[in-house]
């Protein structure tokens, strides 16, 4: 009865190692990204914050009318953040350090090069597409939120006052455009170009380059070239950056890094604690013999 | 019941029972209003703070306190400590009741609650610690229903089944032990990806590490806990043997959870120590975590010395809720309190509202109620007298 119930014991444990251990093979492997995506380079001392990226993302994705229009500044006077009816969003800042006037800064997702979101969701309902948006699908999500809790940006949104059909909401970097050969709407919509649309690779160039001609007008920094490994869209600004609200405690690996090393000792306690539990009941049960 | 309705009505109105109404009447109603309005309807439903107290209470301090099954199956099946048999049905039986409503709390919380099986057969995340989560309480729980299944099958006096139920018993506790190693530690393994969001003194590495071995000394604590109001409210359905036994045992859980406890705490300072936060304690923050620490890890500790130094299961008992409430508080402050520490506006979000707070209570309670219907029917802390030796 002893000798059966280890086996038993081991057997079970086994089952368990092939559930999990398959996904292991996943969590482990490596992904740089594709090298041809686009991103987005925002020039944050270029931005008027004339709100034209937002009612052209409002139309592009066919969003509800808001509740102030777009022309109106007296949004500027609190911090927003993306809703499940604002995929980007304008803020304007008066930093100590910055020039004579208001900062302005676009938020929305970032389409990280490697997602927190995407390594959240337990049902995968991310996905990185080669063209370097991130896209989300409604048809596999539970709505569990972890993907908003783990983005380091603050991006998703949830659509909380819908009771049976709750969903993320995100910009999709205007994913059909794109694919058809066309650009987002903002970066169309922008009237001064401070939402710059093309190759991840050809802005990081470019915006080294615009640090480099003009050190007076930028701090030396491109975020989102490193931050939380890499992010689609990229920024420039004449201000530190932590004053117009970006995170800038991120570690520059992506998140998932974070959790890799949890997620390799799994099949660890797998095959260990079988076993160690295995010998101390066959010792207690010995014992027991011996008496 | 062999007494007229009127009167059995009458018996049932006792203050507890009123109060159990008065909750169940609020919240029940906002429970529907969540499914009818949205989650926006009952909670502060706000895009930076996703998870509030139900899933903060539900999941992340349900959980811990029902390491239960795990600690009390391993002690007596796997390490042979005979005279803890007593309590180890009951330990089973909380542990599984905590995870089936830590599993409704989420049910309550999640956007499309019927795509609950989505990670185990329609769409895999393996890269996500919540899809091992899914995994692995989806699993314990079946695990611990087949544990506690002897008791029912006494209760529906099937014999033959039963002795199948009990065979199975050590590889069910073995794959228990793995399979909550695993998750308790996943728990705290989620929060390692919001690294800018958990304030710098809660985040940490070790993050896996503390949960898991938190979860043992909740476990134990909550043992006697449960023990204990059961011995007092559900007196008449123990047997001689519990409630002579109790005090002794009562000592011996708490001896057990008081050495984790100070390994705990040491391990806590390893983390301080490891991410060199030491200038961070001066802080205000830093003086909230030094409260958790000293006032909910070291007193509670000093408190189950004491009470295993004079043999008082009294005193015991005492360490035993204050080390309850230390993990919550504990589970409370990862998820919840120290979560977006730094955003404007914190301490509104970190409140629950008064409907949230309703929904909260009132599964509790339904949580109570069953627990007790339980153990009222079925040989939990006594031994059914057709099958002497359970187990
Ligand atoms: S910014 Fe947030 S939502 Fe967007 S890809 Fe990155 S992690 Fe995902
Ligand atoms: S809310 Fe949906 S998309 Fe986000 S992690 Fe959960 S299942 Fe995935």
């Amino acid at each position: 009865m002893s000798r059966r119930s280890c086996l038993k014991a081991l057997g079970a444990a086994g089952c368990t190692v092939l559930s999990v251990g398959a996904g292991k093979a996943h969590a482990a492997r490596n992904f740089s990204g594709w090298p041809d995506r686009f991103g987005m380079l925002v020039d944050l001392t270029e931005c008027v914050g004339c709100r034209g990226c937002e009612a052209a993302c409002n139309r592009a994705n066919g969003l509800p009318a808001p509740e102030v229009p777009f022309d109106e500044k007296s949004v500027f006077e609190e911090k927003r953040r993306p809703t499940a009816s604002a995929f980007t969003v304008v803020n304007r800042y008066s930093p100590k350090d910055g020039p004579r006037g208001p900062v302005y800064r676009k938020v929305q997702c970032n389409h990280c090069n490697e997602p927190g979101c995407a390594s959240a969701c337990p049902v995968r309902a991310y996905t990185k597409t080669p063209e370097g948006a991130v896209l989300y699908d409604k048809e596999l999500c539970f709505g569990c939120r972890y993907c908003m809790v783990a983005c380091p940006f603050y991006a998703p949104a949830y659509d909380y006052g819908s009771a049976l059909d709750p969903r993320i909401e995100k910009c999709t970097f205007c994913h059909e455009r794109v694919k058809a050969g066309g650009i987002p709407a903002c970066a169309e919509a922008c009237p001064v170009e401070a939402v710059r649309f093309g190759r991840r690779k050809d802005l990081i160039t470019l915006a080294r380059e615009r640090i480099r001609k003009h050190p007076g007008r930028y701090v030396d920094r491109v975020f989102g070239e490193h931050e939380v490994g890499g992010t689609g869209w990229l920024y420039l600004s004449g201000v530190p950056f932590e004053q117009v609200d970006f995170p800038t405690d991120l570690p520059d690996k992506p998140l998932v890094e974070q959790t890799k090393g949890f997620l390799s000792a799994v099949p660890l306690v797998l095959v260990l604690w079988p076993a160690v539990l295995g010998l101390c009941y066959s010792a207690k049960r010995y014992k027991e013999e011996e008496r | 019941m062999g007494m007229p309705l009127a009167e059995y009505v009458r018996t049932l109105v006792t203050p507890l029972n009123v109060l159990a109404a008065a909750i169940l009447a609020y919240g029940i109603p906002m429970i529907v209003i969540r499914f009818t309005g949205g989650l926006s309807a009952v909670t502060h439903a706000s895009n930076e703070y996703p998870w509030s107290i139900l899933l903060g209470w539900g999941l992340f301090s349900g959980v811990p306190l029902s390491a239960t099954g795990y600690v009390m199956a391993t002690a007596v099946y796997i390490f042979g400590f005979k005279k803890y048999h007593p309590l180890v049905r009951l330990g089973v039986l909380t542990g599984f009741m905590g995870y089936l409503f830590a599993v409704i709390y989420l049910l309550i919380d999640i956007g499309r609650p019927w795509r609950i099986y989505y990670p185990m057969a329609v769409s895999y995340g393996p890269t996500s610690v919540l899809f091992l989560v899914a995994w692995h309480v989806a699993l314990y729980l079946t695990v611990q229903l087949l544990e506690f299944s002897p008791a029912i099958l006494e209760w529906l006096h099937s014999r033959r089944v039963r002795r199948w139920a009990i065979l199975i018993t050590v590889a069910m506790t073995i794959a228990g032990v793995i399979l909550s190693t695993l998750h308790q530690s996943a728990l705290g393994a989620m929060f390692l990806l919001a690294p800018g969001k958990v304030h710098p003194l809660w985040y940490s590495a070790l993050m896996p590490v503390f949960f898991f071995v938190s979860s043992i000394y909740a476990g134990l604590a909550m043992v006697i806990a449960v023990s204990t109001v059961l011995a007092r409210y559900l007196r008449d359905r123990a047997d001689r043997q519990y409630l002579e036994t109790l005090d002794p045992l009562t000592v011996g859980l708490g001896k057990g959870a008081c050495v984790v406890l100070f390994v705990y705490f040491a391990l806590k300072w390893i983390g301080v120590a490891h991410d060199d936060h030491w200038g961070l304690l001066a802080t205000r923050p830093g003086a909230w975590f030094l409260a958790e620490l000293l006032l909910f890890v070291l007193a509670p500790a000093i408190v189950l010395t004491l009470g295993v130094k004079r043999q008082s299961a009294r005193i015991v008992r005492a360490g035993a809720f204050w080390a309850l409430a230390g993990v919550i508080l504990n589970r409370l402050n990862v998820s919840l309190i120290m979560f977006n520490w730094n955003l404007p506006g914190h301490f509104h979000q970190i409140v629950p509202p008064m409907r949230e707070a309703g929904i909260v209570l009132a599964v509790a309670t339904i949580h109570i109620i069953l627990f007790r219907w339980i153990v009222n029917r079925m040989p939990v802390l006594r031994e059914h007298p057709d099958y002497p030796d359970h187990g």
